[in-house]
């Protein structure tokens, strides 16, 4: 077992650390860059003032040693510009044009510094932090949402195959995973928020939800990532619940008489509850794409709507620092699954 | 001309009857859900000549008044489509004078069913569709998109206006306006409502099923000839191969979507020619998948492979030259425009690809299980004892053999590239800002959404209606195909 969570561990840096660069080299494509140093300077700049501009600030170097910087494995830049400013990478505006006495000359992410955003003009490590505790936020109540509601329906359909019940429900899960969030998030807000409709129930904004999430304004976005989801995992239980119905120990215990209530309660419910476990896991992915959609949709300033931001305007660090995270996200969950699954089924041994 | 109302003159009998029905099922349904966790058990008691019968109690009471309000809900709901189509222009309100302009897709729609019907016991897979409940509703809702992008984009019937008219007069009207200010002679109504840029919203939501046509299936066909040519092999032989294979796959998988559009669907991207690169290697594969498939099939008769493969590859490579090769971007060869047939629009294309792209390691991970699973059948192993290439068993003996999932799975990831393509639509990625595709006019219509949401509801519920059929569909033919 330990040494298939090292061998694991070792796939997940090696991903990582694929996938960062891949987005390194695709963000520092030339006409990328182009565009920054005129989001930067300004639109008019000449082509010979846009490549000084790039060139001070270490933009045009080879992407390998980019990429080495940002990582923080070979020491960062220090470049004389043209008009006689010395740069570097670590320490900035170098007024005597040497580096400091007595400091390594690394500055990446392994050393922690997540580097600077172009856009909001702070800090990437702090911006993801804020960022990431609001989407947190979301995340929380969806899963309170979205697990039990799901869980519930799909037992419910899955104990009587093939009843009208099980029709019922299984019919409205198809529903809940054929609707986008961005269908769900617009008929919502049509339906509850709207002066056309009337209703006004709920909030079409969720951006005082940011301060302080109340009921009115927090319980569309939650629904619609819940809803999105819900199907899918109802699906899974109630596919394993029909398998775990017909198990022979279940007939047993029917044969015996023991109530229906306690066979599903006692009896089946456990085992029914081991392949969902890993589906929602496996969601996490998914719920991200769910996430960068609804707070775009609802104007909550989170993870996901710092994602839109960072890469519609090619923020090269905060977009790598995004993807860092939620490429982190994604292996860690996948790799709890697996483990959960192997500790909940005992039946399955990894050699 | 009047505005028109949502029911116009048949709205005075069927409006109290749909709510009627409508209750009448709800209350049912609620009263049948509830009682079947309380009431008890139905008894079985044995009759004199030997049969059982089942009192069916209070559940099978509230089933029966289910099953009836149900069916009078549909005829109500049916009786204002027939209404529009019977009676004269205006007299049936809205909802009648676009069961009007669907006339061409309800026929088409009546014919293949009443086709289909008949000869369901000789058609497979296809006729035991029409079996299931679920299966035909979803076949219905599929068909009817696909039957209106084929009217709308290859006989200009159902839409009323241009797709990018814009009669200033209109702007943000509701529906059933009637048009002031437009030239003379063109239909008298926006039925659905005018949007932001004073655009008639009918028009734009059918004209945007057929930018989903063009893209979502062609793109999932391809998706699966890329996962399918990769994978067997990953699959059959496993090893190495197969560990580089699903590391990259992994790697795909790992990347949140929406990251993965904006790093390759911007124009800076589409500029350095990558995603035409991408292109040129990703449509390499179906002519590899067709040039293998063919050959290892007729590789012991020669005088038929030959010319079979050079017809077959020749069409092919056509083709796949007139996608790539494209005037003024970056794959543009001296010399050969002649073999050029055709240019995909750019922003097609990027799309077509990272859709594609996007698709392809999933079924890679589907068809390595199927694999995976076929290759020790004994079927498998006396093809090897005959001799039989790999390439042979692979695309003749395992392929076949695992259609059922992969058709299924076809299904729903048409309707997974649907919601992506909406996706890229939303985020305002690739498509022309005016494109009338779904996503795009959701996004348009959303901006305004708290005041005018009769420009976002049509094509969401257009959306929704489509990718909903697609996956009854696939659960229709996977419960039917189970039953073999």
């Amino acid at each position: 077992m330990g040494l298939f969570i090292l061998r694991r561990l070792g796939v997940m840096l090696l991903t990582a650390l694929c996938l960062t660069f891949i987005v390194f080299f695709l963000t520092n494509l030339s006409p990328n860059l182009e565009k920054l140093a005129k989001t930067q300077g300004n639109f008019r700049m000449t082509d010979a003032q846009v490549e000084s501009f790039l060139r001070d600030r270490g933009y045009l170097q080879p992407t390998i040693v980019k990429y080495g910087q940002w990582l923080g494995v070979t020491p960062g830049w220090v470049i004389e510009g043209r008009d006689g400013t010395v740069r570097s990478k670590c320490f900035g505006e170098l007024e005597t044009g040497d580096l400091p006495e007595g400091e390594t000359n690394l500055c990446g992410v392994l050393q922690g510094n997540w580097g600077y955003s172009t856009v909001f003009r702070d800090d990437v490590g702090e911006i993801i932090a804020t960022r990431l505790a609001l989407t947190g936020k979301l995340m929380f109540w969806v899963m309170l949402v979205m697990v039990p509601g799901a869980l519930v329906i799909g037992v419910l359909a899955g104990m009587r195959e093939g009843s009208r019940t099980d029709r019922s429900l299984s019919t409205v899960s198809i529903l809940t995973t054929a609707t986008p969030e961005y269908v769900s998030g617009v008929v919502f807000i049509a339906v509850f928020a709207s002066s056309a409709v009337g209703l006004r129930w709920f909030n079409g904004s969720a951006t005082s939800a940011m301060e302080q999430a109340t009921f009115v304004n927090f319980t569309l976005p939650v629904m619609t990532i819940a809803l999105y989801g819900m199907g899918y995992i109802a699906r899974m239980t109630r596919a394993s619940m029909t398998e775990v119905m017909t198990a022979q120990y279940i007939r047993t215990a029917r044969l015996k008489g023991v109530s229906f209530r306690n066979i599903v309660l006692k009896h089946a419910l456990r085992n029914a509850l081991i392949a969902p476990f890993t589906v929602i896991m496996l969601q996490f992915p998914w719920l991200l794409n769910g996430v960068v959609i609804v707070e775009t949709i609802f104007n909550y300033k989170g993870f996901g709507w710092t994602l839109v931001q960072a890469a519609g305007n090619n923020d090269i660090e905060l977009l790598l620092g995004v993807s860092v995270v939620s490429v982190f996200v994604v292996l860690v969950t996948q790799l709890l699954s697996d483990i959960g699954y192997v500790y909940l089924n005992p039946r399955i041994r990894i050699s | 001309m009047d505005p028109l109302t949502w029911t116009g003159a048949l709205g005075v009998v069927l409006n109290p009857l749909l709510a009627i029905a409508a209750v009448a099922f709800v209350l049912s349904a609620v009263a049948q859900f509830v009682l079947s966790f309380a009431a008890p058990a139905p008894t079985l008691q044995a009759e004199a000549d030997g049969t059982l019968a089942r009192s069916p109690g209070l559940v099978g009471l509230a089933d029966q008044a289910m099953k009836w309000s149900f069916g009078a809900l549909i005829l109500v709901l049916l009786a204002y489509l027939v209404g529009g189509i019977v009676m004269p222009y205006g007299e049936a309100g809205i909802v009648g004078a676009v069961s009007a302009r669907f006339l061409p897709v309800w026929i088409a729609l009546l014919a293949t069913f009443a086709l289909s019907i008949a000869t369901k016991r000789s058609t497979g897979l296809y006729g035991k569709l029409f079996d299931s409940t679920i299966g035909m509703i979803g076949f219905g809702l599929v068909m009817f998109w696909v039957f209106t992008a084929v009217f709308v984009g290859l006989f200009d019937m159902i839409a009323t206006h241009d797709p990018l008219q814009q009669i200033v007069a209109m702007k943000n009207e509701p529906p059933g306006t009637p048009v002031t200010g437009g030239p003379e002679g063109i239909f008298p109504h926006y039925l659905l409502g005018g949007d932001n840029l004073a655009r008639d919203v009918f028009t734009r939501m059918v004209e945007g099923s057929v930018v989903v046509m063009q893209v979502a299936p062609v793109a999932t066909v391809f998706a699966f000839m890329v996962g399918i040519t990769l994978d067997l092999p990953a699959g059959y032989y496993g090893g190495r191969l197969d560990t580089v294979l699903s590391f990259l796959a992994n790697l795909i998988l790992a990347f949140p979507v929406i990251l993965l559009f904006y790093l390759l669907v911007t124009p800076e991207i589409v500029q350095t020619g990558i995603p035409s690169y991408m292109a040129a290697v990703l449509f390499v594969f179906p002519l590899v998948f067709f040039a293998v498939l063919l050959n290892s099939r007729y590789y012991t008769r020669p005088g038929l492979r030959t010319p079979l493969l050079a017809v077959v590859l020749g069409l092919l490579f056509v083709l796949y030259f007139s996608l790539v090769n494209a005037a003024g971007s970056r794959i543009d060869i001296p010399g050969l425009g002649w073999l050029d047939l055709f240019d995909v629009p750019g922003g097609i294309l990027v799309v077509f690809v990272s859709v594609v792209f996007v698709n392809s390691p999933t079924v890679f991970r589907i068809v390595r299980g199927l694999a995976l699973d076929i290759k020790t059948r004994d079927y498998v192993a006396a093809a090897q004892t005959r001799g039989e290439g790999a390439w042979y068993i692979m695309l003749w003996e395992i392929l076949p053999n695992a259609r059922g999932p992969l058709i299924v799975d076809f299904c729903l990831r048409i309707g997974y590239t649907t919601i992506l393509l909406g996706t890229l639509g939303f985020f305002g990625l690739g498509l022309p800002p005016e494109s009338p595709d779904w996503g795009t006019t959701i996004n348009d219509g959303r901006r305004l959404i708290s005041v005018y949401p009769h420009p976002a509801l049509p094509p969401a519920f257009a959306l929704l209606t489509m990718v909903l059929g697609l996956n009854l569909l696939a659960d229709g033919l996977r419960e039917e195909s189970l039953k073999d």
